[in-house]
């Protein structure tokens, strides 16, 4: 039962790079160990959070998409929990809205096809625009 | 149409969460300039009988369909808290319901890792 997973996580702000990493690579290893896999890793930087965290007003945004069961996920809370830097963390399922959006995606360019054969413009432009200007042409 | 009849009785809230007056101009504005005839309805004669033009709302996701409300599009979501930190509700806004139960939700996972305040601006 593969889910996809984005796993954001909040650390606090004086931590060092080095430790990030090393913390960063173990949470790496953690989702490997319970037959997960992570597809990106995504480092956002610091930035100020909007309300107060255990007293901090920033922190370092991390963001990562994982593969796997929904007991890679349980693994890795627990794991972010009994992490002393990691201040605040929020996993979402993302697959179910990905196909949805790959569906409507789907459809908005059979959409664009159809009214971009006929007169060669096949831009980003909505397809409204483009089946009008097929009989003005 | 039913929101038309129903908004004077809501405008003494107004100046609580007073986000919804950006949302005025951000939409498409033209519109009513363009089709002058179609604002018709607009609402009730108050005001000793000052004709009072309302803009037909449309949703935002709709026109300018954007599929994806994601909760890491603060800025996005941004335009639909007012000041006090507050979902917006979709009678001042216009936003669609399907659209509108999305945007809740992401407001709220964004709330959750820091994105957005739960209550005042950010801090």
């Amino acid at each position: 039962m593969n889910r996809t997973y984005e796993l954001m996580f909040i650390v606090r702000p004086d931590m060092a790079d080095e430790d990030l990493e090393k913390l960063i690579s173990n949470l790496e290893s953690t989702v490997t160990a319970a037959a997960g896999s992570i597809k990106s890793v995504d480092r956002m930087g610091k930035r100020r959070l909007a309300y107060v965290v255990r007293k901090f007003r920033e922190g370092i945004y991390i963001l990562l998409t994982i593969e796997g069961a929904g007991s890679v996920v349980h693994e890795l809370e627990r794991r972010l929990r009994v992490t002393e830097p990691v201040i605040k963390f929020l996993t979402v399922r993302i697959d179910e809205e990905q196909k949805r959006l790959e569906k409507i995606k789907k459809l908005r360019d059979a959409k664009k096809k159809v009214s971009a054969q006929p007169a060669v413009v096949a831009e980003e432009a909505p397809a409204a625009p483009a089946a009008e200007a097929v009989p003005s042409t | 149409m039913a929101d038309e009849t129903k908004a004077p009785s809501e405008r003494p809230e107004r100046p609580a969460g007073d986000g919804p007056r950006e949302f005025r101009p951000s939409g498409d504005r033209p519109r009513f300039g363009g089709g002058g005839g179609r604002s018709g309805p607009g609402g009730p004669p108050r005001e000793g009988g000052r004709k009072f033009f309302r803009r037909k709302k449309v949703c935002k996701f709709c026109t300018e369909k954007i599929a994806d409300i994601n909760y890491k599009d603060y800025r996005l979501l941004g335009q639909f808290v007012a000041e006090s930190g507050k979902i917006v509700p979709r009678r001042l806004t216009g936003v669609c319901s399907p659209h509108q139960h999305r945007l809740a939700s992401a407001i709220k996972q964004a709330r959750n890792i820091a994105l957005l305040p739960f209550a005042g601006r950010a801090s």
